[in-house]
């Protein structure tokens, strides 16, 4: 089944605030293997000029992906999640995400194309905390993947 | 900053995919368990592709110098990890070349990251701010 092309340009209201939290960032940073102090460390995050600890480029997945659900999850798209690979990934940062932040998430979709039997849809998060300062756009392109080419 | 990331290796075993699955709140269970990614037509349990983007981010930031120093970020998921459920697991090598220096004084890094010596993405670069 096509994706519902109507979706293409539509955007959605802001996200509830995502409360970045210090352990989190340490958290995450660990699960990757890296030790840089800037992740772990306040005094050395506050030596290289922010308020606490920053997170690896990363760690927004930890909030996007599930602020996506609001576009993928809806009936209306017609997404098969059980047939979907992640194709692509990008993100554009204004500043790195730092302890303390919260962060407001505005969905969109960007395009939704047909090939090959594989359909494909591009979302556009734009990250910014809730006074309005940008922080971080982040592209997702998912693949569903066709029947026969399971 | 040089002008090569010369190849780095990380090992990925189980253990680290359900250390990411936590962390990151990804639990989709091909990146767990065997009979469901079969299940799926994989050839079994694979590592998260934002696990493999993460530890490409490692090398680039260790090789600019500074864990902020990243204005962007991109790949294309092109091939599976599959990693095994052995104590070895399996192993990503991550390279990458300086191709640009930007009008902005920003460099342009294009990436590689092969695992048993297939591309597992395409199209990955990243852009270091100018220091």
């Amino acid at each position: 089944m096509s994706l519902d092309q109507s979706f293409v340009g539509r955007v959605w209201p802001a996200t509830e605030p995502y409360l970045v939290g210090r352990e989190k960032i340490r958290e995450f940073a660990r699960a990757i293997g890296a030790t840089d102090a800037e992740y772990h460390d306040p005094e050395a995050a506050r030596a290289a000029g922010y308020a606490d600890v920053v997170a690896p480029p990363t760690f927004p997945v930890v909030f996007t992906m599930a602020a996506s659900r609001q576009i993928i999850s809806d009936p209306e798209l017609g997404l098969d999640y059980t047939r979907v690979v992640h194709g692509d990934q990008r993100f554009a940062y204004a500043r790195p995400v730092v302890a303390g932040d919260a962060l407001v998430c505005v969905n969109a979709v960007e395009d939704i194309t047909s090939r090959g039997g594989h359909e494909f849809i591009t979302t556009r998060t734009e990250v910014s905390t809730e006074a309005g300062e940008p922080v971080v756009t982040v592209w997702s392109k998912l693949v569903q993947r066709g029947e026969e080419a399971k | 900053m040089s002008e090569v990331l010369e190849p780095q290796t990380f090992r990925v075993t189980r253990a680290d995919l359900v250390r990411y699955a936590g962390a990151s709140g990804d639990f989709n269970p091909i990146h767990w368990s065997e009979r469901q990614a079969t299940g799926v037509g994989l050839p079994g349990v694979i590592a998260h592709g934002m696990f493999t983007m993460a530890l490409v981010g490692r090398a680039v930031t260790a090789w600019a110098g500074a864990p902020d120093a990243v204005v962007e970020f991109s790949v294309r998921f092109a091939r599976p990890v599959p990693v095994p459920d052995t104590d070895e697991g399996t192993e990503v090598v991550v390279s990458g070349t300086v191709k640009e220096i930007t009008e902005d004084g920003h460099t342009r890094l294009s990436l590689s990251a092969t695992c048993n010596g297939d591309k597992v993405l395409s199209l990955a670069q990243a852009l270091i701010r100018k220091r």
